[in-house]
């Protein structure tokens, strides 16, 4: 006798069904958590320009954010100007970190003029102008805030990624990479942008020489690190139009 | 009781699923550059395949065979979402790090290997055992394929230094010493794998096929 379970009426049901269930359940549970989830996303924002600037909870070897809790409250204390910069064009925007860099990436390639948010915050006497910017790894987008200093110093930086591989490409956000920048410069002697290349076998694994636009690579990361190079050449070269305005000053 | 039992402990030695199925390789080359990574797996699975095999014990006698495949790939998909959209909200730190494993966990041969071979034809309590067993031993040999690749690669445990400085020249490292950066590759996995199934036939010939 034919099992009832073989029946093809029985199958088609089954799979509708199932995929009903599924769906239904899927699509209550990411649309009940998503005010959640962007909330962890926007405290998530406010540490990672926190940190690059130099206002985290680091201890030993590993980065530490502020906790979230106080993430808010140090945000409005250090960050005193949150800036738009849109080509020539600076506006003062204070929901400035809410802009979507992947969205304004794709805008430009459209031919829209893309928005650059900078954030300018104070810390000690001292003013750091930070760029979030954007780029592609081995597997997907990695992206990071870095601090600068008026002449396109690297102050602090905070790098993370989608999904590069753990142990290799994924270490771009462990400090013994990232602390390489501070003190980078971005420009050559002579002034002209050359941004940070992430170079393999370069004579200075102790990063001494900070003028020599280059850090050491991680071994085995060779992609990654060829991304972080491009997204910082890319990206960060957009703000030198603000840079140049500072120097007039 | 004693046959209960052996569906966690066969899976440890005699019927590991890395070394002996063969399942699950690819995300033992993938993840195993460094010690936490692999550790982190090993939960991951521990916990899906767990549950994933209570689903589709439950359902096993409802689900149409001709597309009895696509049903348990549903199931693993669904439970590896639920599981990072609850983490997104609630553990967000954690669900960073797990981010990358979501996708490795639903193509990971092993829970639809158990699924297939297992929970269709067993009870929900035997199910959830065999699912537990086959997890741990998955994440033995992923933590003994880590805990090589990040010491000789790396020359670290869980990111400390255990062998000195490489840059500073203490430790280890003083007399000479240097990381292996092969070992941070995948082939190096490959090869740690052999050698552990290598060990393992050797001392139990009978689980050496003709």
């Amino acid at each position: 006798m034919e099992q009832r379970t073989d029946k093809n009426s029985y199958t088609i049901i089954f799979a509708i069904g199932m995929v009903l269930v599924v769906g239904a359940l899927l699509a209550f549970l990411a649309s009940s958590l998503k005010p959640i989830i962007t909330e962890n996303e926007r405290l998530e924002k406010q540490q990672n320009i926190l940190y690059a600037m130099g206002v985290n909870a680091n201890e030993g070897t590993s980065a530490t954010f502020v906790s979230t809790d106080e993430a808010p409250e140090l945000f409005d204390q250090y960050i005193k100007q949150q800036l738009e910069v849109q080509g020539g064009k600076i506006v003062e925007n204070d929901q400035a970190y809410l802009i979507d860099v992947k969205k304004q990436q794709a805008n430009a390639k459209n031919g829209e003029v893309r928005k650059l948010p900078l954030f300018v915050g104070e810390k000690d006497g001292k003013t750091f102008y930070i760029a979030p910017i954007r780029g592609k790894g081995l597997w997907d987008a990695i992206w990071a805030y870095v601090a600068l200093d008026k002449n396109m110093v690297v102050q602090g930086a905070y790098f993370d990624h989608k999904g590069e591989t753990p142990g290799l490409g994924a270490n771009i956000k462990q400090r013994f990479f990232m602390d390489d920048f501070i003190g980078e410069h971005l420009l050559s002697d002579s002034g002209t942008f050359k941004g940070i290349n992430v170079a393999k076998g370069n004579a200075d694994p102790k990063n001494n020489n900070k003028t020599d636009n280059e850090v050491d690579a991680i071994a085995g990361a060779t992609i990654t690190g060829d991304g972080v190079t491009a997204m910082i050449k890319k990206d960060l070269k957009l703000y030198l139009p603000y840079f140049e305005t500072l120097k007039g000053n | 009781m004693g046959k209960d039992s052996r569906l966690i402990l066969d899976p440890l030695a005699d019927n590991n699923p890395i070394t002996i199925q063969v399942l699950g390789i690819c995300s033992a080359l993938a993840i195993t550059a460094e010690l936490e990574a692999s550790i982190v797996m090993s939960i991951s699975v521990l916990f899906v395949l767990g549950i994933g095999n209570v689903v589709i014990s439950l359902m096993r006698n409802i689900i149409p065979s001709k597309i009895r495949i696509i049903v348990q790939l549903i199931v693993v998909a669904t439970l590896v979402i639920i599981v990072d959209l609850v983490l997104k909200a609630f553990a967000y730190e954690l669900s960073k790090t797990l981010s990358v494993f979501v996708g490795l966990i639903i193509t990971n041969c092993i829970i639809m290997g158990r699924f297939e071979a297992f929970a269709l034809g067993n009870s929900p309590w035997r199910s959830f055992l065999d699912g537990i067993g086959n997890a741990l031993g998955y994440g033995v040999i992923l933590i003994i394929v880590g805990f090589f690749r990040e010491l000789l690669g790396s020359g670290t445990l869980l990111g400390f230094p255990v062998l000195g400085d490489p840059i500073e020249k203490t430790g280890l490292y003083a007399f000479g010493y240097e990381n292996n950066g092969f070992m941070l590759l995948s082939p190096m996995a490959l090869i740690v794998v052999g050698i552990i199934i290598w060990i393992q036939r050797s001392r139990n010939k009978a689980l050496i096929e003709d």
